[in-house]
């Protein structure tokens, strides 16, 4: 009998402190323990990480494409939220 | 990393069974230089022509860890072992780079894993020659590696956006594979008369093989059409054949070796090449070359040997799931 | 050609260490593309680097220990049989999975103690060396870990062929702790570790390990001893005509 379908893992890596982390990739694991080992010895070899994080592929929740105007767009005519929108006489000095 | 340019056969044209709008609508976002992404609409054509070409990608990765795996246990110091190991290590690492962005696409590592194993996938013709003497880890470094750079850089720019970022890592973390290869030339060819001798060997063994590497010449390649359109792919194999041999033979030059082409002649700052034996390319991918059967017997031995560790990893996985969710 | 065996005993105390580290990571560099899954290729490749950039380190220091101008290379390409000096334990041939982790276990509950210790050293290339393997070992020490508890608490057949692995390789565990008589006043200067005084501690690792692998720790039989005085199996030596193959072939030349 062939084995199942190992679990599919996406890899988050924190570069250095300060920063977030930020996805690198994916690998396959049995579980966790396993899948965060893999996650060093396939995404951190030159020094890439000082933190990691593995999640289950099939934990991951994404918006469909096909909404990508009612979720996104309705934003681009709110340009009050943006500094620039506003006019301050050059007197006032940096605001 | 090695991506080889396979002929592939168009398959009808199923583009009329889909909504012409949406691929218009497609095709617009793909001049533009947009980006698609693994959830967005795409062709179906699209869809295979990107999942064999990243796997066939893959898979040479895989299987390129052999010719090179075959000199580990016996590189000539420890500084050359450790730089080769870690070459190999990356190969792999760039398989898995490389299986993951196929996987985007729908089709699991496991099937594709056996598209390999069955002998339905493809993989680099250049993996099915032996690797014979220690200058083969110098020729392959420099010439097979840098013939994947050729191929590979521009895949940085593809239009799939996890293809294209798989290959900019790759890319980054490849630019010392070259660099290794050359190294070891450097040293035999400022070696005695015997190391001199063994990389002209080498040389004028992987020469044309690595030629081939680019793929069938324009004139004779039908296929790339759609992979143009789609910005799969962005200069043609013989373009990337001539860049390759414009950069190459100098570096040869440099290290006092011969290239084995009695017709190769530089006009107006291109070097012009003599026949490529295309009969031979066909006969290693229909997998006639000295090597097909070696290397996949190896490589469904490694997954069949593993079957029982992946299988026990599973179990132990089942039984102590409950306990690992809570830690 | 032939390097000799150092003069100093500082020299041939690093180079016990080097021999262990390079041959353990020979071994485990001819998993190359036979791992069970593309992810522990990874993991197999990264731990035999870790000892071979050990070994390399170790090599160097006993070269410059006994000043007679000997390289790393020199010390692991141009000696025989009789004059390498790892322990019996890290020649033995890889087996199937399930003894090459368990090997790698045994070695890694052994190194990692050893290794934190040795950065007490009054030698202070011992202390260094020590820092910078202490840290890989810790990485190998949990990595083995968790495969011996994977097959142990795995399938029928992968408890099976631990429960082998632990048969064959325990006889081979106690020369982890062999001292040689060139050794003790090292060990007396603080310059070297007694290897006794981390027994409890790699047995109670070992113990616990194996216990929640759900296999019995052996206790006692008879131990195999030989490699610290160059009396190794028969498999040592095919490893190294492998190994020194090409400069023996070409002598003298630069690669």
């Amino acid at each position: 009998m062939p084995t199942p379908n190992t679990p599919l893992w996406e890899v988050f890596i924190r570069s250095r402190n300060g920063l977030s982390h930020r996805h690198a990739g994916s690998l396959h694991a049995a579980d966790a323990t396993l899948a965060l080992q893999a996650a060093r010895d396939l995404y951190t070899r030159r020094g890439e990480g000082l933190s990691l994080w593995v999640v289950p592929s099939s934990a991951i929740v994404a918006s469909d494409p096909q909404d990508k105007g009612m979720m996104f767009e309705p934003t681009a005519s709110k340009i009050y939220r943006h500094p620039t929108f506003y006019d301050i006489p050059d007197e006032v000095g940096h605001m | 990393m090695y991506t080889q340019a396979l002929n592939q056969r168009g398959e009808g044209d199923e583009r009329l069974l889909e909504d012409a709008a949406a691929l218009e609508r497609f095709q617009a976002r793909i001049d533009a230089e947009e980006r698609i992404e693994p959830n967005d609409w795409m062709p179906a054509q699209y869809r295979r022509t990107l999942t064999r070409q990243i796997s066939q990608h893959a898979h040479s990765e895989i299987i390129g860890m052999q010719p090179e795996g075959n000199w580990i246990t016996r590189a000539p110091s420890l500084r050359r072992k450790a730089a080769l190991l870690a070459k190999i290590q990356d190969e792999c690492g760039h398989g898995l780079y490389l299986y993951a962005a196929a996987e985007t696409l729908g089709t699991s590592r496991e099937e594709l894993l056996d598209q390999l194993h069955s002998g339905r996938a493809k993989y680099s013709s250049i993996f099915n020659y032996p690797t014979l003497t220690w200058a083969d880890m110098g020729t392959i470094g420099w010439l097979v590696d840098g013939a994947a750079i050729m191929n590979q850089i521009p895949l940085c720019r593809c239009s799939y956006g996890p293809y294209a970022r798989a290959m900019i890592r790759v890319c980054k973390e490849e630019s010392f594979h070259q660099r290794q290869g050359y190294e070891i030339m450097l040293a035999l060819s400022r070696g005695n008369d015997e190391q001199k001798a063994m990389a002209q060997d080498a040389l004028n063994r992987w020469w044309w093989p690595c030629l081939m590497m680019f793929g069938p010449p324009d004139t004779a390649s039908q296929h790339s059409d759609a992979s143009m359109r789609w910005k799969i792919k962005r200069f043609s194999n013989d373009e990337l054949r001539q860049k390759f041999i414009d950069a190459t033979v100098p570096q040869a030059h440099f290290l006092g070796l011969t290239i084995p082409d009695p017709e190769l002649r530089c006009v107006d700052g291109h070097w012009q090449h003599g026949p490529l034996d295309w009969d031979e390319f066909a006969r290693v991918i229909a997998g006639h070359g000295q090597c097909n059967r070696d290397r996949m017997a190896v490589r469904r031995r490694a997954h069949a040997e593993g079957e029982w560790v992946r299988e026990a990893a599973a179990a132990f996985a089942a039984k102590h799931s409950a306990q690992l969710a809570a830690e | 050609m032939i390097v000799e065996a150092p003069a100093s005993p500082l020299a041939r105390y690093a180079l016990r260490r080097a021999d262990d580290a390079l041959i353990l990571g020979h071994r485990l560099s001819e998993w190359s593309a036979m791992a069970p899954t593309l992810e522990e290729e990874m993991a197999l490749s990264n731990m035999a680097l870790d000892l071979i950039g050990q070994s390399r380190a170790l090599y160097t220091y006993a070269g410059e220990v006994e000043g007679k101008g000997q390289s790393e290379d020199d010390f692991a390409y141009m000696r025989r049989e009789r004059e390498y000096q790892n322990i019996l334990l890290v020649e033995r041939p890889n087996g199937d999975f399930a003894q090459t982790m368990l090997r790698q276990f045994f070695f890694a509950a052994f190194a990692y103690p050893y290794w934190l210790a040795m950065m007490r050293s009054t030698d202070a290339t011992l202390a260094a060396i020590a820092a910078k393997s202490e840290k890989e070992i810790a990485y190998h020490l949990r990595h083995s870990s968790e495969w011996v508890l994977r097959l142990g608490d795995g399938t029928a057949e992968s408890h099976r062929r631990l429960a082998e692995a632990l048969e064959e390789l325990w006889p081979y565990t106690g020369e982890l702790f062999a001292v040689l008589p060139d050794e003790t006043a090292l060990i007396a200067a603080g310059v070297a570790v007694d290897p006794d005084t981390l027994r409890g501690e790699w047995e109670a690792t070992v113990r616990a390990v194996l216990e929640r692998a759900t296999l019995a720790m052996p206790s006692g039989g008879w131990m195999q001893q030989g490699g610290r005085e160059g009396r190794h199996s028969e498999h040592l030596g095919h490893l190294l005509a492998e190994l020194q193959y090409v400069p023996r072939m070409i002598p003298g030349a630069t690669w």
